[in-house]
């Protein structure tokens, strides 16, 4: 394969790359892109809930007729939660993350020139692209972009007399969003076929880093959901534009009965949810692949309990798609499902204190560097736990009652799959960046995005449970309608100031990333001394990864500190390469 | 125009964030891991953030306690939540502290120097096993009490004599209707809407012409809801045009509002609304908030229970709500007594 020299064109090589470190890095700079408008856009609706009612130029100058006087409209506050949500959610930590470094470590980390297939790889971002570009073109159109949540339930969602962000904007979010699956579900088949068919001699599927069992189980789920969530979409279109009944019923609005007769608006919450919920965990399992190959290469010492943290991720992987039920337990579904729902839910927090339990574990009597890449595996650590233990007031039915869509979920998913999964890429950004750029990120730059990210996320969500348990509904443009939450206004204020450190301190990773490409110092081929095979491979991007043959694996990936019978450690390095050869007198793990 | 005046000072901050660290000279790389100094300092910090996370932690329990719902739940039905939910949260208390504190803590005492050698640890059996079988049984014991509470939450089958209420929600006001002598409602289906009959009821229906509605024609809304104290009030749930909930946060009660569904809850309230009135929690939220409501200018309010939409249902969401009043039985009575039924308002 890498013996032909094609004559690479700036066009193949830049743009219709089939190359997956090219691709990779697209997504990368593509999901940059969208984070930065989703991380703007909730800066401007915190403005809004702080300070509700009051002008400030910004929005003005951003939102134009939806921010007239300097005053962000109704409509277009739920139009930018909307799409914050849809982008955050789907644009940055699905393709993003998962876009970025499933095609950049499948190959690399299995020994293989490339993924299975370049061509559908190159079509998968693409697809990506336009509906990204189709997603942001939404928010120009007269009516406003999508404004039902990114729930997008229906009727709301169905009906442009219901809101006026249902007409063409959500027209446009289903379209892109039609177009982001099929490029999600090409993604997905190539990453499962990759990792089954093309690993390098030796490669057993128990010697694969825990980011590779993360990403392939990620794109299982994937592509066991996503087409779920496509038949959701479609029938929603063919509702809303040829004039079916599957989700609606019994209608009266703007004067007039609606023609449609028997659909449930529960059906889509089923359809939509079967994908939502394992859709976080395609959100977070990438992240927490990431995280544990960066803490053990960190730690200097090997992660704690690899068959049980591959166990753990096949069992939430299993588990996540049996629970979607838990976001409708208030639904007016049958009780009684509620209570399987609540069964099958809880259980999720056994595999996942079981990988909670292992990395601290993997942290105890280790040799921490305390590089920008692991300061933040260790803070999703910390923020997956305290997310998740409020998982278990949500998923309790009874409990999710006086709590349900509340800011109380707000704060909770925040915590434990936007923040985590946030921290999850920032991770890997640091850590991969060397391989992807061939150069290193500014460490200090890099230490002060982590401090004032850390403490700004903790600032912002924690106090948004108070606020929640306070009975503040979700959603709402402004609280001031209620008396009963005018005392939540002091809190909403330290929130948003929280927001917008956070969300100013992202400029110094933007300037960090983007200068360091230009200017950043030249790495080393294994800068962070790790085992995986990535780091074998040149420092210079070539096509097919490897100069002559793929290197043989001998080995798990997690030999570090690992002593002899004597106490000394092997080969006189607290590290050893997946590539070596297991020595006489040596046990394989 | 002007956003891009605002770009340009946000690039202007990123590009004045890279040079100050070059001016300082520390774009420097020679260790590529992390230098003794660098993990010193972080460790530090990182014990430091397990401080803050702390601060905030006790600091919004004790703070944000006041601006809570009252402890006090104003429905039978809500102790058993209330209790289940203490026994949550300190189960979860107990844990984060504990897990945040190992995490910082091991972070802090490990941080990498010249002389530490990482311990070889890959795997036991032993531990695995202990925090897979911890959590499970924790897990059992409290899916078993959820699961217990949530039956005896949704389940109104056995109450005795309940009052029948109908909550109509529509983009953006709540409508109601109380099922009169025979207990029954009546027929309803977005198909009669016409005229004052906004509820769309189908007067043809032996069982509507006793129901009570809580709004007379169109433009007059419903200005509060009464519920009697001590008597189970099972609602039926209706919706005009799109997702609405009905939440009533005080009575730990919600349920959703489904266009072509009649949804159902169920609760029994307990205090009326002048006893809330006098509860301590009360009190104190409600004299902050006038104290807020002073310095703004405000008038003073007074507590009352409320009636929030609670799912996402257009433009005016934020302000579609109802005041709830509990009586006692006898004046709640009273109170139904005088309004008048379909039959009434339609020989008027």
């Amino acid at each position: 394969m890498s013996d032909h020299h094609h004559k690479e064109t700036f066009v193949t090589k830049y743009i219709f790359s089939q190359d997956h470190k090219m691709i990779s890095k697209q997504y990368l700079i593509t999901g940059i892109v969208m984070g930065v408008i989703g991380v703007f856009m909730s800066m401007l609706f915190r403005l809004q809930l702080a300070y509700p009612g009051k002008s400030f130029s910004i929005i003005e100058a951003f939102l134009g007729k939806g921010g007239e006087g300097g005053v962000i409209t109704p409509d277009m506050y739920m139009s930018l939660v909307t799409i914050h949500g849809t982008i955050m959610v789907f644009f940055v930590l699905t393709a993003g993350l998962s876009g970025t470094f499933s095609n950049l470590l499948i190959p690399l980390q299995i020994g293989a020139r490339d993924m299975a297939s370049g061509f559908l790889n190159m079509i998968s971002y693409w697809l990506f692209f336009l509906s990204s570009v189709i997603m942001v073109a939404s928010l120009f159109i007269e009516t406003g972009p999508a404004s039902a949540g990114w729930t997008i339930y229906p009727p709301l969602s169905a009906l442009p007399q219901a809101m006026s962000g249902s007409g063409l904007g959500m027209t446009m979010w289903l379209i892109s969003m039609a177009i982001f699956i099929a490029s999600s579900l090409m993604g997905s088949l190539n990453y499962i076929v990759t990792v089954l068919n093309l690993r390098t001699l030796g490669m057993k599927m128990t010697r694969l880093p825990l980011t590779i069992w993360a990403f392939l189980v990620t794109a299982i789920i994937g592509v066991v959901s996503f087409p779920v969530l496509l038949s959701a979409a479609l029938l929603l279109i063919f509702d809303r534009s040829f004039g079916t009944s599957f989700y609606l019923s019994d209608i009266f609005i703007s004067g007039e009965v609606l023609h449609y007769k028997g659909g449930s608006p529960i059906l889509f919450e089923h359809l939509f949810w079967f994908l939502g919920h394992p859709e976080v965990y395609i959100v977070i399992l990438p992240a927490l692949g990431i995280t544990s190959e960066i803490i053990a290469t960190n730690s200097r010492k090997p992660i704690f309990g690899y068959r049980a943290m591959i166990m753990s991720i096949i069992a939430i992987a299993f588990l996540s798609t049996i629970v979607w039920g838990h976001h409708m337990f208030v639904t007016g579904m049958n009780p009684f499902l509620g209570s399987v729902f609540t069964f099958t839910t809880l259980l999720i927090a056994i595999p996942s204190a079981v990988k909670g339990f292992n990395y601290i574990t993997t942290l105890w009597r280790g040799n921490l560097q305390l590089n920008p890449a692991m300061l933040f595996s260790i803070g999703l650590v910390s923020t997956f736990i305290t997310g998740g233990l409020t998982g278990l007031i949500l998923g309790d039915s009874a409990l999710d009652i006086n709590v349900h869509d509340t800011m109380f979920v707000v704060a909770h998913f925040h915590l434990v799959m936007g923040v985590s999964a946030i921290f999850g890429m920032f991770a890997g950004v640091y850590h991969w960046f060397p391989k992807l750029y061939g150069k290193m990120m500014n460490k200090d730059l890099g230490y002060l995005h982590f401090w004032l990210t850390a403490i700004s996320a903790y600032g912002v969500f924690f106090p948004m449970h108070f606020i929640g348990l306070a009975g503040l509904p979700r959603r709402y443009y402004n609280n001031t309608a209620f008396p009963i939450f005018d005392d939540l206004l002091h809190i909403n204020k330290v929130i948003t100031i929280f927001a917008i450190i956070g969300g100013l301190a992202q400029l110094i990773f933007l300037a960090n990333f983007f200068f360091s490409i230009a200017k950043g110092k030249k790495t080393s081929k294994n800068p962070w001394r790790a085992n995986t095979l990535e780091w074998t491979a040149p420092v210079e991007h070539m096509h097919g990864n490897w100069p002559g043959e793929i290197p043989e694996v001998h080995r798990w990936a997690y030999d570090y500190s690992k002593t002899d019978e004597e106490g000394n450690l092997w080969g006189g390095q607290d590290f050893t390469p997946q590539t070596i050869p297991i020595r006489t007198g040596e046990e394989e793990f | 125009m002007k956003a891009l005046f605002f770009v340009l000072i946000f690039v202007v901050i990123a590009v004045a964030c890279w040079q100050i660290v070059k001016l300082l000279g520390l774009t420097k790389v020679e260790n590529q891991t992390a230098t003794e100094k660098e993990n010193n300092i972080n460790g530090w910090l990182m014990l430091g953030l397990m401080g803050f996370i702390y601060c905030l932690m006790i600091y919004s329990m004790y703070g944000g306690k006041e601006v809570l719902l009252p402890q006090l739940s104003a429905s039978e039905e809500g102790k058993h939540i209330d209790v289940l939910f203490k026994l949550t949260m300190t189960l979860i208390l107990i844990v984060q502290f504990t897990l945040q504190f190992l995490i910082y803590f091991f972070t802090f005492k490990y941080r990498g120097t010249k002389g530490r050698k990482a311990y070889f640890f890959a795997d036991s059996n032993k531990l695995e096993a202990i925090w897979t079988i911890t959590p499970a049984l924790i897990l059992a014991g409290l899916i078993i009490y959820g699961l217990w509470t949530w039956n005896n939450v949704m389940d109104a089958s056995d109450a005795k004599n309940p009052l029948i209420v109908e909550l109509y929600a529509k983009q953006f006001q709540w409508q109601a209707r109380y099922a009169g002598k025979d207990n029954e409602l009546g027929y309803a289906n977005v198909r009669f809407i016409k005229g004052t009959n906004t509820m769309g009821v189908d007067f043809t229906d032996k069982n509507a012409a006793d129901d009570i509605p809580l709004v007379v024609g169109e433009g007059k809304f419903v200005k509060e809801l009464h519920l009697p104290k001590g008597r189970k009030v099972i609602f039926k749930l209706r919706s005009q045009d799109v997702l609405h909930s009905a939440f009533m946060p005080h009575f730990r009660a919600q349920m959703n509002c489904v266009p072509g569904m009649v949804t159902q809850m169920a609760f029994t309230p307990t205090v009326t609304t002048a006893e809330m009135r006098m509860n301590e929690d009360t009190k104190a939220k409600f004299e902050a908030i006038n104290e807020l409501r002073k310095k703004k200018g405000e008038e003073p309010v007074e507590f009352d229970y409320l009636l929030l939409c609670n799912k996402i249902c257009g433009s005016s969401h934020y302000n579609m709500q109802l005041k709830i009043v509990v009586d006692e039985e006898a004046d709640f009575n009273k109170w139904l007594a005088s309004q008048k039924t379909f039959a009434q308002n339609l020989n008027n």
